[in-house]
């Protein structure tokens, strides 16, 4: 079973990953078929366990201020930075459609 | 013309009001040098781990109790992903699946046809109350082509409240808003100033024909006033009558609000349907809530919360405090409305009534005509009355013993205005505002003015 091309592009648009390559698009068709496998299993009136952590307590912290005022810090791995403000692009700058990038999935 | 049924509905983010954020150690504060309360998680740095803020839960809890919510004794954390910059995860926690109240109602009032005496009670529903991280603030520098970022904001908590599109239009929108933010100030689970951030309001807006199936909706964002609300929602409406009329077709997009040009217009950076890839969040275990009889024996009390413990301790909603007023002072539904409007006036009509023996029938229209009107004109807050519930009641007194008239009191007020210490009673013989009681003396005065008249 084949992941279509229209999948393939929009996880690509989605994580911004790209995939590079046929070995790459082949290695998340395994992964897809063997999470499939899965869907074997008979889970009819069983509730879904989403973690391994369902059994735990969640830890309820104290509402003190205990952290922050690292400003510096924090600042120290930025590559830009305007008076202590980080600095990014001016919002999102989507991928471009299909036709118009360069990516191995142009040619499927 | 077939007529048009509006429908709206509304998602309403309001900040808890906490020390420190939702997950995080680092301070919640609305005004602070940028990047200043942010701690390492907050930043997004590797290694970094979710700490559930224990106040945030009670906040959630006591505000879907308030709002009749069945409250979910097992709720769970999911991320959301999506790509911003002041989103340095790349997802916000945030409660898809299971959050933490759902299928409350809210009733609010409005008045009909501006009358205020004549006042209807509508219901809306709530579908849930969720629990999730704020992002950070973006300043958007479009002459240098760069989006500053500060995440002071990035972790604090916010509670989701969904309403359910039971509205059809924006004094609707507005009037429930408006009760809700009421409840949060009461309960203190959030301050809701929507100046500040603490209250934010997406609007749901689609039209159909009586009969049909509900039209295309669009999200209306960038409300940043109850009164913007009304008009972004009426404006909304109407666009898309408009635009069916015209047989034009309503797209499923995301419009933000311009408050100079009172119209919508459609935001450029939501491209298409947003795919959020929803999963479980692999760091928190499910929240799980106690009430009297879940109690566990042997657990640290700090570490449960009690859903009836909280019951218990809910302050009288504003419902609850109106509906008190009118029976303890006889006023009138709609007074008990405008008292609780604004913040402080129920408190000072009370201390007034306490202090005066002019019956609350007649306070009210002091407190609601005069004083009220006084503070709109000069645009002061009731706290900042430069006539004290202790002056306005000593002057009522004097109104009350028949030592000066209607009239006159008012004058003496007008001077009490002027905030110059001086008290009422002063003021009343300073400008010789006395009401003659003495027989003779009125007597003399008459008899004068028919000596005068013969004379002429």
């Amino acid at each position: 079973q084949r992941v279509s091309v229209e999948v393939l592009d929009h996880l690509e648009h989605l994580a911004l990953v790209d995939f590079r390559d046929a070995e790459g698009v082949q290695r998340l068709q395994k992964a897809v078929q063997f999470a499939d496998q899965l869907q074997e299993v008979n889970t009819d009136g069983i509730e879904p366990m989403d973690s391994v952590l369902e059994d735990r307590c969640l830890y309820l912290r104290e509402d003190d201020v205990t952290e922050g005022n690292c400003t510096k810090e924090l600042l120290e791995n930025a590559r830009e930075k305007v008076e202590e403000y980080f600095v990014a692009p001016p919002g999102n700058i989507p991928l471009p459609k299909l036709g118009e990038r360069e990516t191995f999935l142009q040619g499927s | 013309l077939a007529p048009w049924v509006p429908v709206v509905g509304l998602e309403i983010h309001a900040q808890i009001s906490s020390n420190s954020k939702l997950f995080s150690g680092s301070q919640v504060q609305f005004a602070a040098p940028p990047n200043s309360l942010v701690s390492f998680f907050d930043a997004s740095l590797p290694g970094t781990l979710p700490v559930l803020n224990r106040r945030c839960v009670e906040a959630a809890v006591m505000t879907g109790l308030a709002l009749n919510c069945s409250i979910n004794k097992k709720s769970l954390f999911d991320r959301k992903h999506y790509f911003y910059a002041d989103l340095p995860a790349g997802y916000q926690i945030t409660q898809q699946r299971v959050p933490i109240a759902v299928n409350g109602s809210l009733s609010y009032s409005l008045c009909i046809d501006n009358k205020m005496s004549q006042m209807v009670t509508k219901t809306v529903r709530i579908k849930q109350i969720q629990l999730e991280q704020d992002s950070g603030k973006s300043l958007h520098d479009d002459t240098r082509s760069q989006t500053l970022v500060d995440l002071n904001r990035a972790g604090v908590g916010l509670m989701e409240v969904v309403m359910e599109p039971d509205m059809c239009c924006g004094e609707e929108a507005a009037a429930a808003v408006r009760e809700l933010q009421l409840i949060l100030q009461t309960l203190g689970s959030s301050q809701a100033v929507m100046a500040e951030g603490q209250l934010r309001v997406d609007a749901n807006v689609s039209v159909h024909h009586p009969g049909e199936p509900y039209g295309v909706r669009t999200e209306v964002k960038n409300i940043n006033s109850i009164r913007f609300l009304a008009k972004a929602v009426d404006y909304e409406i109407q666009r898309q009558i408009e635009e069916l009329e015209n047989g034009g077709t309503i797209l499923n997009e995301t419009r933000a609000f311009d408050s100079k040009l009172g119209c919508t217009v459609p935001m450029r950076d939501k491209e298409g349907k947003q795919d959020y890839r929803f999963m479980p969040e692999p760091n928190l275990p499910p929240l799980i809530l106690y009430d009297a009889k879940s109690l566990p024996a042997n657990m640290n009390h700090q570490q449960v919360i009690n859903i009836d413990w909280i019951h218990e301790r809910l302050p009288d909603l504003p419902s609850v405090k109106r509906e008190k007023l009118v029976e303890q002072y006889g006023i009138l539904p709609e007074h008990s409305f405008t008292l609780l409007n604004e913040e402080g006036l129920a408190e000072f009509f009370e201390n007034v009534v306490k202090q005066t023996q002019m019956k609350p029938k007649k306070v009210i229209g002091w407190i609601l005509q005069d004083l009220l009107s006084y503070l709109k004109q000069h645009s002061l807050t009731v706290k900042e009355s430069p006539v004290s519930s202790f002056l306005l009641a000593d002057l009522l007194n004097l109104l009350e013993k028949k030592e000066i008239s209607s009239t006159a009191a008012k004058q003496v007020l007008a001077e009490l205005w002027k905030g110059e210490g001086k008290t009422p009673l002063e003021i009343v013989k300073e400008q010789k505002l006395q009401l003659l009681q003495d027989q003779k003396e009125l007597e003399q005065i008459c008899q004068a003015v028919i000596d005068r008249q013969e004379n002429e």
